[in-house]
């Protein structure tokens, strides 16, 4: 059978897919992919269905040995990778179809200036599902290889590889923004004048304590004048929640589905694919909008998406 | 009717039910959660009953935030009767090896041990809702004398299994996980089992939980199932 071995695992290599609905009820997150307009775009360049499982990486990715009849595959995100052919190295580019055959490596070095890349193959990978769904949550244990992160020396069987036209291509640059965009949250008032003064004005540092779970920025404090805790109530991804003492976390798409911190805000949907590109060390500053304007916003990030899709040729 | 629909960002609703954490709020919500699930609105992706909140989150794809608001305004409420859920049995192991803060709690609510446990086992929880990680229920409301904060700095890894207590609820960490809550004991029963997808919870809102102390040796005899 058509697979790939693991000779590195990279440092947070997990399969990914659209995620899982109507479970929150039940403490189970949404997962899938963090940056989505990467994934769908990573599926499509590959002639695949939009909801195709794909290898999500963080950092630096892993390093794969393929082994059976040759294959389209192509990464996506900001990324450095090589093709290893009879020990020629090919250096790769994203968003264009390569073709792999026996024996070929693929060497996912690293995410340029951004946190995850995407590796979607012409086929399908040999993967289990819970609801639906093959994201995996590594807390939880859910989704494919048993709810765990690709190991080294493990094999990834792929079904159904169908080797298409291997020139598809798209030229795409990820642009990196330092503005966020965000709606107040339930709790704004909680906030002192200077705290929420200090929330719009000033720019925050995402911290090396980030992760599918949440992001957690420093840099100035946000005194909270009402009460540290609330009563624990549902979240979603992009709630921006500040804990007593007084650092912004984030919430990402493998968030504890209940939070007991004030919310001072919400990031708009249109800015998530970028906010989760952010690496450490990386600045943000948030600006206040309205709900009106969040939904043009979304809408203008749609036809983009599909747009781009338009465009692979 | 609902009142006083706020947004929760640009793709979730925020329904208040009121400042109190009691039962007949909690019903409240439940009942809510039931009706806007069973409607099967178009777009909605989640439904996450809490205390007195409930969060309606749907995907900006198919529908926003006004046309989401305006159908939960005009639901007709069917009225569940059933919302009592069922009654759940969970036996809890205290010995000293699992009650990893039985000795602070001594210390804090100044009472001894075993009065400690015999205010915890003499009531009945009733759990408001589950979440936070997967199966993890939130139950209540214990003792009056049994209350007390998280502790300050929260654990980085609580062991799957355990129970924990404070304020005036318990909760029983369905796999490890970080966590603050006191510890008081541990259970062999698997609270979460992801391969059976229609009921992965042991306990659901609504439920009522009763706990029951064994020894060491049966839960030994219990975990090895």
């Amino acid at each position: 059978m058509n697979h790939f071995r693991v000779i590195r695992s990279g440092i947070n290599t997990t399969f990914q897919d659209l995620g899982r609905k109507n479970l929150y009820h039940m403490g189970i997150p949404f997962s899938g992919a963090m940056d989505n307009r990467n994934y769908i775009l990573a599926n499509a360049i590959a002639g695949n269905k939009e909801d195709k499982p794909v290898i999500e990486f963080a950092f630096q990715g892993p390093l794969l040995k393929f082994k059976g009849k040759k294959i389209n595959f192509n990464i996506t995100g900001n990324v450095n990778f090589n093709i290893i052919k009879n020990k020629n190295k090919i250096e790769g580019e994203c968003y264009k179809n390569y073709i792999l055959e026996d024996g070929d490596e693929l060497d996912i070095l690293s995410t340029n200036k951004s946190v995850y890349g995407y590796l979607a193959i012409s086929g399908n990978f040999d993967v289990n599902y819970n609801w639906d769904s093959c994201s995996i949550n590594t807390k939880a244990k859910i989704g494919a290889n048993n709810g765990n992160k690709l190991e080294k020396d493990q094999l990834i069987n792929i079904l159904n590889s169908h080797s298409l036209n291997s020139k598809r291509k798209l030229k795409y640059i990820n642009s990196k923004i330092e503005n966020i965009r965000v709606i107040k949250g339930t709790n704004f008032n909680y906030f002192s004048e200077q705290g929420k003064k200090i929330f719009f004005d000033k720019k925050f540092t995402v911290t090396k304590l980030s992760d599918r779970m949440g992001m957690r920025l420093e840099g100035h404090k946000i005194e909270n004048i009402e009460d540290t805790n609330i009563k624990s109530e549902g979240i979603i991804k992009g709630v921006i929640q500040v804990p007593a003492d007084g650092n912004p976390i984030i919430m990402l798409s493998d968030h504890g589905t209940i939070g007991g911190y004030p919310k001072i805000g919400v990031v708009i949907s249109a800015d998530y694919d970028k906010l989760v590109q952010l690496p450490p060390g990386s600045k943000i500053k948030f600006k206040e909008i309205e709900l009106s304007e969040a939904e043009m916003l979304f809408k203008l990030y749609k036809m983009e998406t599909q747009n781009l899709v338009l465009q692979i040729q | 009717m609902l009142k006083n629909i706020l947004n929760l960002g640009d793709a979730a609703l925020y329904c208040d039910f009121g400042k109190e954490v009691s039962k007949e709020i909690n019903y409240n919500v439940i009942k809510y959660f039931k009706n806007i699930r069973d409607k099967q609105i178009e777009g909605i992706t989640n439904i996450t009953p809490s205390y007195n909140k409930l969060i309606i989150s749907f995907d900006l794809n198919y529908t926003n935030f006004k046309s989401v608001k305006t159908k939960i305004e005009n639901l007709e409420l069917k009225d569940f009767t059933n919302i009592q859920g069922k009654s759940v049995n969970i036996p809890i192991c205290c010995d000293d090896s699992f009650a990893l803060d039985i000795k602070r709690l001594e210390k804090k609510l100044n009472i001894t041990k075993d009065k400690i446990y015999e205010k915890f086992f003499s009531k009945e929880y009733y759990c408001y809702m589950t979440g936070f990680i997967a199966g993890h229920p939130f139950l209540g409301d214990t003792d009056k004398k049994l209350r007390v904060k998280r502790l300050e700095t929260p654990r980085v890894k609580i062991p799957k299994g355990s129970v924990g207590i404070t304020e005036q609820f318990c909760n029983i960490y369905s796999f490890e996980s970080p966590g603050g809550w006191n510890i008081i004991g541990n259970t062999p029963l698997n609270i979460f089992d992801k391969s059976n997808e229609l009921k992965p919870n042991l306990i659901n809102p609504g439920d009522t939980v009763k706990f029951n102390q064994i020894t060491i040796e049966e839960y030994k005899e219990k975990n090895k199932k």
